[in-house]
C-alpha cells in the first residue's frame, strides 16, 4: 500500500508482463459477454430504471436502513451497526467469542477486504477458508483480490498449476478440472466442519428484511447454511427498497458482470433456521458497515458512486486496468470505481495519484449498469487534487503559463516559432513533460510550418 | 455559407498540412472559410489535468474569438468534444459565460461530421480507391458525441477499404496528461493497439493526438506504420 499507482504500475509492467496478458484476455472476454448480454434486452431502459431506484434509495437511506433493521430483527436476525472498520472488527471478535468459533468459511466479499477480516480472524486464532474458487486461489497465494468479480483474474492456468502443486500436492500438469476437484476436497471438508460462515451481501431488501446473495459456485449457499452461525457483512448502501426491485437488479447484475442471464445461484435469506426447517444456521447476524460511506453520501459530486452494485463491468471496460490488473492501484477497489470511491472512503489525498490512473476514455460510463458518471467524478477528483496543489508547483506553473500564452495570440504565435527554432529541445530527456513524451515516442516533430504560417503565406490569398 | 476554421493548437503545430487540406476541402465544396487569427487552444489539456482555472481562461478566449460565426469547424475530434460537451460545465453558476459556451457548442462541428450532417455530403469522390485503411475511433468524439459512421462512411464512399480492427474503438493510451504522468501504462495501451493492427496501407483518425501517440510509439518500436490525419485523406478522396 505504501507505493503509489504510478510506481506500482511501472514495476508491474516491467517485472510481471504475464499479468497484463492474463488480465487483458479475461477482461476482454467479460466485456464481450456483457456487450452481447446487454444487446439481448432493453438494457438502456433497465439501466435508467436501476439508476433511478438506487438514487432514490440513497436520498432516503436513513429511512430504508431503519426499515431494514426492523424487518431483519422481526425475521430473527441480529442487526449490528459499525461506523468504521475498527467497530466491525470489534463486533466480529465478540461474535467469534460468543459462539465459540474455531473455524470460519467465507463467501466472496469485497467489504471483508476493506475490514481486513481474514487477518483479524487469524489473530483470534480462527482458521479461515475462502470458498470462492478465485478467492481460495489468492488466499493460497497470499495475495489480495485483483478484480471485484474475478479476484484471481491476474493468474494464468500455469500460475495456478504451480501454486496448487506446491500447496495441495496436485500434479504439475493437472487439468483445470483436477485443480477444481482438489480445491473442492479441501473446501467440502471445511464447509462441514466450520462453526461460522461469513458472507457479504449483494442486496438487502428493506421492505422484507431479505439478504440477497448471487454466485456461480454454490459456495455461498453452503457458507450461509452449513455452519451453525451466519454473519453477513453489508455496506449501508447495498439496500433495495422493494422485493420487486430484484427482478431487474438480479438480471442486470449478472448481465453486467459476466454476461449471464442470472447468477447460477441466487439465495434469498430471510433469517436463521426456523423450528420446522431442517437446514440453515441457528443464529444469523447482519453487520451494517459505514466505513466512509456516509462521507461519500455527503459529497454531492461523488454520492452517485454509492449506487455501485460491484459488477466489475467498469474494470472490464477500462483499458488502463487491463494493463496491470487491480494490484497496481494498491487499494481494495481498483479500476474506475476504485478511483472514484477510494479517496472518498479513505482519504481525499489519495486522489493525487489515483485520479490520474485513467486516460479519460469514458468507456466505463458506457457500461455501468447504474449509470455512475465515473469519468466526470474522476475529473472532479483531479480538479480537487489540482486545487489543493497536489500536482506540485511545477505542474501548476506550466498550466498557468500555458493559459497565459494561449490567451494572448501574439505570445502563442511566438511560441510556435520557438518550437521550430529550438528543435533540439523537442527530444530533451531532462525537460519535464517533453522528456517523458520522448522516452516512448522519440522527439516531437512539429510540421515544417505551422498552420498559421501556411494560412498567411498561401491560404489567405487563394 | 461561411465557416470559421478552428485549427486547434495541436493540429496547428503538428498536423498543419492536414489542417490546410481541411481548408482546401471545404473551399472545394464552395464554403467560404475564414480563419480568426486570434485563435489558440480550447483549453482541453488543462481541463483534463484538473487545472480548471487555467482551462476557463483558455475557454473564455476561445469563446471571444469565435463569437458570431455561423459555424465553427475543427479537424479534431477531442477538441470538438471539449467545446461541445465539456466547456459549458466549466461555467456552472456563471450564467452569461455558460450561455455563451452553449451557444458556441451549438455552432461547433468536427470536420467529417460537418460534411455529413450540415453539408449533406456523403460522397467526396473516389480518390481513395483500393486504399486499405485502419480507422481509430477517438474516445471522446465517438463516445461523447457519437461520431463514428461519418468519417468511416466518407472514407468508404471514396473507395477506401476499412479493414476490421478488433481494437478500433479502444483508447490508444494518449489521454493528455496521462501519457506523460503514467508513461509505461500509456505505452502498453498503445502496444495493444499496434499489436492488434491489421495489415493496412494507412492508419487514420479524426484525432491528431492519438495518431501522434500511436505513430510515435510505432516509430520508436521500429514498426513500419504509416499514419495520416483524416482531413488529408478526405481531401485526397476529393482531389486524388
Amino acid at each position: 500500500m505504501a507505493k503509489g499507482y504510478k510506481a506500482a504500475a511501472r514495476e508491474m509492467l516491467a517485472s510481471q508482463p504475464e499479468v497484463r496478458a492474463s488480465v487483458t484476455k479475461a477482461t476482454l472476454h467479460f466485456h464481450a459477454n456483457r456487450e452481447r448480454a446487454y444487446g439481448e434486452v432493453d438494457a438502456e431502459s433497465w439501466r435508467d430504471w436501476a439508476a433511478t431506484v438506487k438514487r432514490h434509495l440513497l436520498s432516503r437511506l436513513d429511512h430504508y436502513l431503519l426499515l431494514a433493521e426492523e424487518k431483519l430483527s422481526g425475521n430473527g436476525v441480529e442487526v449490528h451497526w459499525a461506523e468504521n472498520a475498527a467497530d466491525a472488527q470489534q463486533i466480529l471478535s465478540r461474535l467469534v467469542k460468543r459462539h465459540d468459533v474455531k473455524k470460519v468459511v467465507k463467501g466472496k466479499s469485497m467489504l471483508s477486504e476493506e475490514l481486513e477480516v481474514n487477518s483479524l480472524l487469524q489473530r483470534l486464532g480462527v482458521e479461515v477458508f475462502e470458498t470462492d474458487l478465485g478467492e481460495y486461489i489468492i488466499q493460497l497465494a497470499e495475495e489480495p483480490p485483483s478484480h471485484i468479480v474475478g479476484p484471481a483474474i491476474h493468474k494464468s492456468l500455469d500460475d495456478i498449476r504451480a501454486l496448487f502443486a506446491k500447496r495441495l500436492g496436485t500434479a504439475r500438469d493437472a487439468s483445470p478440472e483436477e485443480l477444481a476437484a482438489a480445491a473442492r476436497r479441501v473446501l467440502r471438508e471445511a464447509f462441514l466442519s466450520a462453526d461460522m460462515g461469513i458472507s457479504g451481501g449483494n442486496f438487502v431488501v428493506a421492505e422484507s428484511g431479505t439478504l440477497v446473495l448471487v454466485e456461480n459456485e454454490g459456495n455461498i449457499r453452503l457458507t450461509t447454511s452449513a455452519p451453525r452461525v451466519h454473519v453477513a457483512l453489508v455496506g449501508i448502501e447495498k439496500l433495495l427498497p422493494r422485493t420487486r426491485d430484484l427482478e431487474v437488479f438480479l438480471q442486470l447484475l449478472a448481465r453486467a458482470a459476466t454476461g449471464q442471464k442470472l447468477g447460477i445461484f441466487t439465495s434469498l435469506i430471510s433469517g436463521p433456521r426456523r423450528p420446522d426447517e431442517s437446514d440453515g444456521p441457528e443464529v444469523m447476524h447482519v453487520i451494517f458497515v459505514d466505513n466512509g460511506r456516509s462521507s461519500v453520501l455527503a459529497d454531492d459530486e461523488m454520492q452517485e458512486a454509492l449506487s455501485c452494485i460491484r459488477c466489475g463491468a467498469c474494470l472490464n471496460a477500462c483499458p488502463v486496468y487491463r494493463q496491470t490488473g487491480g494490484h497496481a492501484y494498491g487499494q481494495v477497489y481498483s479500476g474506475p470505481i476504485g478511483i472514484v470511491l477510494t479517496p472518498g472512503l479513505k482519504d481525499p489525498a489519495l486522489a493525487a495519484e489515483l485520479g490520474y490512473a485513467c486516460s479519460l476514455c469514458t468507456a466505463c460510463a458506457d457500461v455501468c449498469p447504474v449509470r455512475i458518471p465515473l469519468p466526470k467524478q474522476i475529473l472532479a477528483w483531479r480538479r480537487r487534487a489540482a486545487e489543493s496543489g497536489a500536482g506540485g508547483p511545477l505542474e501548476k506553473w506550466l498550466f498557468d503559463g500555458y493559459a497565459n500564452i494561449v490567451s494572448k495570440p501574439r505570445f502563442y504565435r511566438m511560441s510556435a516559432k520557438m518550437l521550430r527554432a529550438f528543435k533540439g529541445l523537442t527530444s530533451a530527456p531532462w525537460l519535464p513533460v517533453i522528456g517523458a513524451w520522448a522516452s516512448g515516442h522519440g522527439g516531437l516533430e512539429p510540421s515544417p510550418k505551422s498552420f498559421h504560417q501556411i494560412w498567411e503565406e498561401e491560404l489567405a490569398n487563394e | 455559407m461561411r465557416v470559421a476554421f478552428f485549427v486547434t493548437c495541436l493540429a496547428d503545430q503538428f498536423f498543419a498540412e492536414a489542417a490546410a487540406d481541411a481548408v482546401r476541402l471545404l473551399r472545394s465544396l464552395d464554403i467560404e472559410v475564414v480563419f480568426p487569427r486570434g485563435q489558440t487552444c480550447c483549453g482541453q489539456p488543462a481541463y483534463n489535468a484538473g487545472h480548471w482555472d487555467a482551462a476557463r481562461k483558455m475557454a473564455l478566449h476561445t469563446q471571444q474569438v469565435f463569437e458570431g460565426y455561423d459555424y465553427v469547424v475543427l479537424p479534431s475530434g477531442s477538441c470538438t468534444t471539449m467545446v461541445r460537451a465539456y466547456t459549458p460545465g466549466l461555467f456552472a453558476g456563471d450564467k452569461p459565460h455558460y450561455t455563451a459556451a452553449l451557444d458556441l457548442a451549438e455552432r461547433t462541428y468536427e470536420l467529417s461530421e460537418f460534411l455529413v450532417k450540415v453539408l449533406n455530403v456523403e460522397d467526396l469522390g473516389d480518390g481513395l480507391r483500393g486504399l486499405k485503411v485502419a480507422y481509430h475511433h477517438g474516445c471522446h468524439v465517438s463516445r461523447e458525441l457519437g461520431i463514428k459512421s461519418e468519417p468511416v462512411g466518407l472514407l468508404e464512399a471514396a473507395g477506401a477499404e476499412i479493414v476490421p480492427w478488433q481494437a478500433d474503438n479502444e483508447c490508444c493510451g494518449f489521454g493528455g496528461v496521462f501519457s506523460v504522468k503514467n508513461v509505461p501504462v500509456s505505452l502498453a495501451m498503445a502496444d495493444h493497439k499496434l499489436d492488434t493492427l491489421p495489415e493496412v496501407d494507412v492508419l487514420t483518425s479524426a484525432d491528431g493526438a492519438c495518431l501522434m501517440h500511436m505513430g510515435g510509439h510505432a516509430k520508436k518500436r521500429g514498426l513500419d506504420i504509416k499514419v495520416r490525419h483524416l482531413a488529408s485523406l478526405l481531401w485526397e478522396a476529393r482531389n486524388g
